[in-house]
């Protein structure tokens, strides 16, 4: 007789409002958004990591939700493109993607965006990249490393000029 | 996936006692390898041990001027920590080329260590894989073996290690630390942390059942010029065909460890002293032993070549 | 509306809207996640179940028995479907293999069973404790293997499976410069980043879909036939789509295997296609073997031009036609193009991103760069000096509109071409050799009928709806501009609802065909919506003038809200055409300009800026349309460089079959990228004189990156993907 599930409780600050969830201990992150808290934004492409569609933001952090156990959240704030803006009243990352045209289909794009959110503040942390010429210098806003941090998020459409472009003009404008 | 128990350690030693009780048990960090695996049943722990509570996510100067790097340390933070940074700058390089900016922010410096092959053979679970079901036969072998190893193999197994971090921690002589279930603890160096495939290779490193790293821990700074030189059919976001991993003093002499070829990082000491000699010479001593397939044997003249731009690199 | 005359000048020539870069309308839900594509439809019908799709694990043979025992006693499972308690099914009209697999098994992970449960972790569960044991017969994995066993396949999209004009064997041999090339291009997956997925759900004998397709009525059509139940009880809805590229243009077995759970389960079902299934389990770009020949004379004018192309399928199927563009591209007094087909038991071969051309392009245009070598003449001169004006097999039709030689003129100039060294390997930045490579682009514009329903309201708002799909392509958009532009309103005024099968039925999204054929369609409509407003009014429609949300005739001007009035206005109406397409040939043209760098240690090549000048009719929304082509262009590096299903030929499937194995291109293998479009009208393509574009961008790209690292390297690779292993042994020594 296969085992019956496991079942766990999980409470998460889910774009600013707490959520309480019993859940399958199997839940992933990205499934707990998306099939129980219905916030169907956090898009899945591959469920293993290897597309960047499921981002969102944990602490503050760009994740993978998809390889992640919701019940390893407890307590944790989570950000969801649903939590960056809406569409009477968008982030300037989601108004610069619409400007610069910075998608097509349309479903890796909120995890661009929420990547690109949590990016730019890796880059004002000083963390550095695999292109960044000087490990011990601040990163610079260049299109070669928006490019290198932003292939965690794979556009089989290929927009990608255009997001590095919608980026470059939030990026610009925040520094 | 498989159902399972779901516990949070408060402490390490709970941890250990929990992973002995119950046959069946893996450890939880970053979660990015094991439940990419559990999801296609490769893994199907009966237990779940979620360690990240655990004070393991310091990195810590060591009395003997090197630095102790707590196991849930993300690898991000490890790759951009002003130590790391300045004074191994060829762990920082590794770490900076793999995966990705999500995946880094999540995976931890033991989780790294323990990551699994990306043998397709191995991810899919219609094909027989020795690795994965024991005893059932090597589909890779006389298959599509592009990325495979070319050092090391055995007949039942030609898978490689994946990791580039542990390529640096390979080069940089790093030590994992470890607390056994019955509360001893272990260091074990980097250089016998994996095991050759052999006839077992689902047995992967030296860790015994319940093992837990808890850090790794790397020695004073060797300085040098440090280059880590991953070679990749695209440009980002892709695991390394080969990788050179490089510590070159300004005498010529130095390190080298190589990636992508085995089912460990790939070190040899003669090609260490060989350096002195140029690529060519090193090379040969890294590949005596090379046994490529008709499709992996470009990764012989691709290394030399590597190694060859690395080093002129390191002079230039 | 028939079209069958040129067009003349018509409201959409004001191009107040169209023609302008304007921002998808669509961009705010798309952006704040809030666009619903297929899986997600949690509003639409309660009680969802979770279906798990399990596929074969052999490539070949039968299914001897299926044991469901453990499977059905696992927590939360609802039902089980298999061929076996399925019912009786049909199969699709545009599917090769079943959608539901056994007992005959017809190729790797074919789907064999689903497994519906309350949850998607307890599906998932269940799914693999089913079990399949299956007798394997041999099969044939191996094309180069199959080649000589290869059949003449039936006439196609792009014609007879041979051409002939001349005396192409006389003219080859008697040509005092020869060219005898072989090139292969390889398996290649959509690889779109949302998969196959189907919310299905039964009311009594009625079936509701929400899928992910590109051609509802196509899909509608085959689900009917699949289950056997009449088309009129069959709806689909897909509003919203996560790309396709051809791999969503059919039925695929998330729709049937849902509509099967849901039926069995009692209540909706959801599927989705897990990403590992998704390149063994759906359709594919199948591999070609190609031999091209070129016989010249020494001032370099083509006097024999011969392209023979093999590829494989399962029976049933159809060629990769990559001859087609050989049939127009380059004059030539004597040519011959030929494909064979090879029965193949791999996944099915189907439609990808310009099938046919693209994987033709990818030879044709190195064979022409080998050629132009062999001349001593420049690749751009040597392209322009064989231009045709006239269709090359049927020279009594002429081209609507050919302008290759000013794009790759206008390419060359933008590029800097002229910085190019004819000699390779000359080109050196740092530790980098750069080379520059040029290519043509050639992709047909086809004509299908289209049709659209028009509302004007009481409000002044106009809603349009039309089966058509927006799969990244900007629909959405330009539907809105042509309505915009025909009632003279705002485009704020338009509302566009696509992609439901209780629709005007389209002519979908494929091909390159759905923005020119799409906006014609509705172009037709609003017409007939005019003529309805102007006679409500009295107007003589021919004479009223639609602007600012006015209808004008001299000097009455009535607001098209209180023409509507409360009961409002409804039109339909569709394009059809005529002959145009015979009596011309219309084709849509580009150049593509890439340069790479090749890494002179490892050989690793990367793209480091590229340039498509286009001429392709008008150009609805400069903004989508060049979205369009620089996507493309991705896409075409990739097949360059990376993008490979590699087949087991031993056990007969594709072994990569993920997206970290299967590597498209990521953020940084793209660097900046031009397009220019040619200002250019084809009135005789549609009443929008606009043409194809999505597809002209991938045709050439990969070829055009082939000829820049021969240029870097000196070397010559004639296998794609041409990746570093394929070179490091010839690169020059540069210690």
């Amino acid at each position: 007789m296969p085992d019956q599930p496991t079942m766990s409780d999980v409470s998460m600050l889910v774009n600013g409002e707490t959520r309480k969830l019993r859940l399958d201990v199997r839940t992933t992150l990205l499934d707990a958004l998306r099939e129980h808290l219905h916030l169907t934004g956090t898009k899945k492409g591959c469920d293993h990591g290897q597309c960047g569609a499921c981002t969102v933001i944990v602490a503050g952090r760009r994740i993978n939700s998809c390889l992640t156990l919701a019940v390893m959240h407890e307590g944790d704030s989570v950000t969801t493109i649903e939590g960056l803006g809406t569409p009477e009243n968008l982030h300037p990352m989601q108004a610069a993607f619409v400007k610069h045209d910075g998608y097509q289909c349309g479903y890796c794009t909120p995890g661009q965006i929420c990547s690109a959110v949590a990016m730019l503040d890796e880059i004002k942390a000083g963390t550095p990249s695999h292109v960044s010429a000087d490990l011990m210098a601040q990163p610079q806003l260049t299109a070669m490393e928006l490019r290198e941090r932003m292939s965690g998020n794979i556009c089989r459409c290929a927009a990608y000029p255009n997001i590095i472009d919608a980026i470059s003009e939030v990026a610009g404008r925040k520094t | 996936m498989k159902s399972f128990a779901y516990e949070r350690a408060a402490s390490p030693a709970e941890a250990v006692a929990a992973a002995t009780r119950a046959e069946g048990a893996k450890f939880i960090a970053g979660g990015t390898n094991l439940l990419d695996l559990m999801k296609l049943e490769i893994e199907a722990p009966t237990h779940l041990i979620d360690v990240n509570g655990l004070a393991f996510d310091k990195i810590e100067a060591t009395p003997d001027g090197g630095l102790r790097i707590g196991a849930l340390v993300r690898n991000t933070d490890l790759a951009a920590d002003e130590r790391v940074r300045r004074d191994y700058p060829l762990l920082s390089r590794a770490l900076l080329a793999g995966a990705s900016g999500q995946l880094r922010n999540k995976a931890t410096t033991a989780g790294n260590l323990l990551q699994r092959t990306r043998c397709p053979y191995f991810y899919d679970t219609n094909q027989p894989c020795n690795k994965r079901q024991p005893g059932s036969g090597c589909s890779a072998i006389g298959g599509f073996t592009r990325n495979h190893a070319i050092l090391g193999t055995s007949d039942a197994c030609i898978a490689t290690h994946p990791s580039d971090m542990a390529v640096a921690m390979r080069a940089l002589d790093a030590t994992v630390e470890t607390l056994r279930a019955d509360g001893g603890t272990r260091s074990i160096p980097i250089a016998e942390f994996y095991r050759p495939p052999g006839d077992t290779p689902q047995i992967e490193t030296m860790l015994m059942p319940g093992e837990l790293i808890t850090a790794v821990t790397l020695p004073e700074p060797v300085g040098g010029r440090q280059i880590y030189r991953k070679v990749r059919d695209r440009a980002s976001y892709a695991f390394a065909l080969v990788s050179v991993g490089a510590i070159v003093q300004s005498d010529g002499s130095g390190r080298v460890a190589l990636g992508g070829v085995a089912h460990k990082p790939w070190r040899v000491e003669a090609a260490d002293t060989a350096l002195l000699r140029g690529a060519k010479a090193a090379a040969a001593q890294l590949l005596a032993s090379a046994t490529p397939t008709h499709q992996n044997a470009f990764k012989l003249p691709l290394i030399e070549r590597t190694l060859s731009a690395v080093l002129s690199e390191a002079r230039g | 509306m028939r079209f069958d005359t040129p067009a003349t000048t018509n409201p959409i020539d004001q191009l107040r809207v169209i023609g302008q870069p304007i921002s998808r309308i669509d961009g705010p839900l798309k952006t704040t996640g809030t666009a619903p594509y297929a899986y997600e439809r949690h509003d639409v019908v309660p009680n969802q179940a979770y279906g798990y799709v399990v596929g074969a694990a052999i490539a070949k043979g039968r299914i001897a028995s299926i044991d469901l025992a453990q499977a059905q006693a696992a927590p939360g499972v609802l039902a089980i479907v298999t061929a076996e308690n399925a019912g009786k099914l049909g199969k699709g009209g545009r599917n090769t293999a079943t959608l539901l697999g056994g007992p005959a098994i017809e190729h790797y992970h074919q789907a064999v069973a689903l497994v519906v449960a309350e949850t998607f972790e307890q599906a998932r569960a269940a799914a693999s404790l089913v079990r399949v044991d299956y007798t394997r017969t041999e099969g044939a994995f191996d094309l180069a293997a199959a080649r000589n066993s290869a059949g003449t396949p039936k006439s196609g999209f792009g014609g007879p499976p041979d051409t002939s004009v001349g005396d192409f064997a006389k003219a080859f041999a008697a040509a005092p410069v020869q060219l005898d090339e072989t090139y292969t291009t390889p398996d290649q997956s959509h690889a779109m980043m949302e998969p196959h997925a189907t919310i299905a759900a039964w009311d009594g004998e009625r079936l509701t879909v929400w899928t992910s397709n590109q051609m509802i009525a196509w899909a509608a059509g085959d689900l009917a036939k699949t289950l056997g139940i009449s088309r009129d009880k069959v709806r689909v809805m897909s509003p919203f789509i996560g790309g396709g590229f051809g791999g969503k243009l059919f039925l695929r077995a998330d729709v049937v295997l849902a509509a099967l759970g849901a039926r069995a389960a009692g209540r909706p079902v959801k599927v989705a296609l897990t990403r590992p299934l998704m390149a063994n389990n759906t359709t594919h770009r199948p591999a070609t073997i190609q031999r091209i020949r070129i016989g010249a004379t020494g001032d370099g004018k083509i006097t024999a031009l011969g392209h023979e192309s093999w590829s494989g399928d399962l029976p049933g199927g159809g060629p990769e036609e990559a001859v087609n563009q050989t049939r127009l591209l380059y004059a030539a007094a004597n040519r011959m193009t030929a494909m064979r087909l090879a029965v193949l038991d791999l996944a099915e071969g189907n439609a990808m991103r310009a099938p046919g051309e693209a994987s033709g392009m990818m030879a044709l245009e190195i064979a022409i760069d080998e050629m132009a070598e062999k001349l001593g003449l420049d690749p751009v001169e040597f392209r322009i000096r064989n231009d045709t004006q006239v269709d090359p097999e049927q020279p009594e039709r002429p081209f609507s509109q050919r302008r290759l030689i000013e794009c790759l003129r206008t390419g060359a100039e933008r590029f800097g071409w002229n910085k190019r060294q004819a000699q390779p390997g000359r080109m050196l930045d740092g530790n980098i050799l750069v080379g520059m490579g040029v290519a043509a682009a050639f992709r047909n514009n086809l004509l299908t009928k289209s049709a659209a329903r028009i509302r004007l309201d009481g409000s002044g708002m106009v809603t349009v709806e039309t089966d058509m799909t927006d799969i990244g392509t900007g629909s959405y958009t330009i539907i809105a501009q042509t309505a915009a532009e025909m009632m003279g309103l705002p485009i704020e005024k338009v509302a566009v609802r696509l992609g439901d099968s209780t629709f005007p039925v389209s002519c979908g999204s494929g091909g390159q065909w759905g923005g020119n054929n799409s906006t014609a369609g509705v172009y037709a409509a609003c017409v007939k919506l005019r003529e309805a407003v102007a006679q409500k009014l009295g107007f003589n429609s021919a004479e009223a003038v639609f602007a600012d949300g006015q209808v004008r005739l001299g000097n009455r001007s009535v607001s098209l809200a209180e023409a509507a009035g409360a009961e409002g206005l409804l039109a339909e109406d569709g394009i059809e055409y005529g002959d145009l397409d015979k009596k011309y040939q219309q084709s849509t043209f580009g150049a593509h300009f890439v340069e790479v760098g090749v890494d002179a240690a490892t050989g690793e090549t990367r793209v480091r800026r590229m340039l498509a000048a286009c001429a392709c009719g008008r150009i609805l929304n400069p903004k989508t349309a060049r979205s369009q082509l620089i996507g493309a262009m991705t896409m075409g590096v990739g097949a360059a460089l990376t993008e490979e299903l590699v087949v087991d030929k031993r056990t007969g499937f594709f072994v990569n079959h993920d997206l970290a194995s299967y590597e498209v291109p990521v953020h940084a293998d793209i660097p900046h990228q031009d397009v220019v479009f040619l200002d250019e009208v084809d009135p005789i393509s549609s009443p929008m004189k606009a043409k194809g574009v999505a597809e002209l961008g991938i045709c050439g790209v990969a070829a055009a990156v082939a000829n820049a690292i021969y240029n870097a390297t000196g070397v010559r690779v004639r296998d794609y993907p041409i990746t570093l292993d394929k070179l490091i042994e010839r690169l020059p020594n540069m210690q």
